[in-house]
């Protein structure tokens, strides 16, 4: 059983590798056969290279990589914890205490469909373009996903588990905590794994407009000084941290929902 | 003998509106009694157990535990449903001492109770299995479990076995007439199973078609267990039936 499991994990792991083996060919081929010009598309090897260079290297545009990956991280982790702990609190207050759904909804659902995107003016206008302007921006695009998750999640509480709980005599307070916010925990964390996928990528739209550092900086900057190679790095590098921090979510969730899993 | 009523209930009366959907109900119940409450499908059972457990206001009339009009704050009212209500994100052990944490029992006194309901049910080798992992019998003993954990001063049971077929219900409800008679807790039965009240109560409540009316209270003093074949058993399941026949 046990070695089943295993090599049926190894078949897929190897599945996910000829994948990528072949997706790195077909680039390979493109750019070496001329079908594309290396002034355009970088081939590989040359990305590899400029990886390897760049990791000391602050020029062109005046970071290193690490510096440019920590400048982003550090303002996409501030703009979405604060998306998640706030937006997580308001909607699971909303969806739990009608007079704060009547209060705050209203103005809620004119937010909403205003993209993170279409913050970034204003922000611009009100915040200059340091650090403070593009965590604004990040927040408002993580901050959405995370409220109308724990708001439905805690609005889906079983009446009987909330009616079991009323019996014992518990509050309202209490039954919250008890009962409402175990029984959003799976809606809140899709909520989150979307909050983040959002943040990250409005952190390189925000950072393309207004920066002096970060990943997306970086290959705004790659187009300027037309290196295409560091344009495709910055992507993969975007790529990469992005697909890593969704999989760290993923181990969060399955930790805290463990019951879920064992069935 | 008037010193042993635990649960006094006064005219008790509901109405949504202009719906009559109980009137007028009073009885009462001896502590440690099992009592089952049958009527017609659709007679206001369900309503009239949401009032005794206080989820609902009554219009009228009021309810006594002990002589103090019943809250569950003040008083330890148990409740099973008729749907599924384990909480699955905890333990067998979590489910069980929910009311005991609910009610801020401390840990030590809410641990050592968990462990005893875990025994009396034989459910020691679930302790740490949430309720998924568990069958649906097993899963509602638990549930029967976490009801009888905090020796309510009322247990409320709201056709707990309607969804069951008949092998896990006979089942099912030797466990709770054991676990009864192990706790001494004052049980209101409620269920449209003629049969499985005549089993189980000492004193069955036949209500009317709504609204709602005491029709009988009708002691049985047959000995538990029971013999659903015995010819007083047949004779009083006839006559019950007889007096909730509205077709």
């Amino acid at each position: 059983m046990k070695k089943e499991k295993f090599l049926h994990r190894r078949r897929f792991l190897l599945a996910s590798l000829l994948t990528v083996i072949l997706f790195i060919a077909v680039w390979a081929f493109v750019v070496e056969t001329g079908l594309v010009s290396t002034r355009y598309l970088p081939a590989p090897a040359q990305v590899l290279k400029t990886f390897v260079q760049k990791l000391s290297d602050p020029k062109p545009e005046g970071s290193t990589l690490g510096a440019n990956i920590l400048s982003s991280l550090k303002v996409a982790s501030v703009g979405f914890l604060l998306a998640a702990v706030l937006g997580i609190s308001l909607g699971l207050f909303m969806g739990w205490y009608p007079p704060v759904e009547k209060f705050v909804k209203p103005v809620f659902e004119i937010i909403r469909p205003i993209p993170p995107v279409a913050w970034i003016p204003i922000t611009i206008m009100l915040f200059g373009i340091g650090f403070k302007a593009k965590v604004f921006i990040i927040f408002f695009g993580g901050f959405i996903p995370c409220v109308i998750n724990a708001y439905t999640g805690i609005q889906l509480t079983s009446r009987t588990l909330i009616q079991v709980a009323r019996t014992y005599g518990a509050g309202s307070w209490k039954i919250f905590w008890a009962v409402g916010v175990p029984s959003s925990v799976q809606m809140i964390f899709a909520g989150v794994r979307i909050a983040l996928g959002v943040s990250w990528t409005t952190l390189v739209a925000a950072e393309m407009l207004a920066a002096d550092s970060g990943l997306g900086y970086m290959i705004l900057m790659g187009r300027q000084f037309a290196r295409p190679d560091i344009i495709v790095l910055g992507m993969l590098i975007i790529g990469g941290i992005g697909a890593l921090l969704s999989v760290v979510l993923m181990r969060i969730e399955q930790r805290m929902e463990h019951w879920r899993m064992k069935r | 003998m008037s010193e042993s009523v635990k649960i006094h209930v006064e005219n008790l009366t509901k109405k949504y509106g202009d719906l009559l959907v109980l009137d007028d109900i009073s009885f009462r119940i001896q502590k440690g009694e099992f009592v089952c409450v049958v009527g017609p499908t659709g007679c206001g059972k369900t309503t009239f157990l949401n009032l005794l457990s206080c989820l609902i206001e009554p219009t009228h009339g009021r309810i006594l535990i002990d002589g103090i009009p019943a809250d569950p704050k003040k008083h330890d009212i148990a409740f099973v449903f008729q749907e599924p209500s384990s909480f699955p994100w905890l333990t067998v052990k979590g489910n069980i001492g929910f009311g005991m944490r609910m009610k801020g029992w401390p840990r030590e006194k809410r641990e050592k109770r968990e462990n005893e309901i875990l025994k009396l049910m034989g459910l020691e080798k679930f302790a740490e299995s949430y309720p998924g992992q568990l069958s649906v019998s097993t899963e509602q003993r638990m549930v029967i479990g976490r009801a009888f954990a905090m020796h309510p001063d009322l247990l409320l049971m709201d056709e707990p076995y309607g969804q069951m077929d008949v092998k896990m219900r006979f089942y099912l409800e030797d466990e709770v007439i054991r676990l009864w008679k192990e706790t001494g807790t004052t049980v209101i039965f409620i269920t449209h199973n003629i049969e499985e009240a005549i089993y189980l109560a000492q004193k069955v409540l036949i209500l009317t078609n709504k609204p709602a009316k005491i029709k009988e209270q009708l002691s049985i003093d047959l000995p538990h267990p029971r013999n659903v074949s015995d010819a007083e058993f047949i004779r009083m399941r006839k006559y019950v039936t007889e007096q909730i026949k509205w077709w």
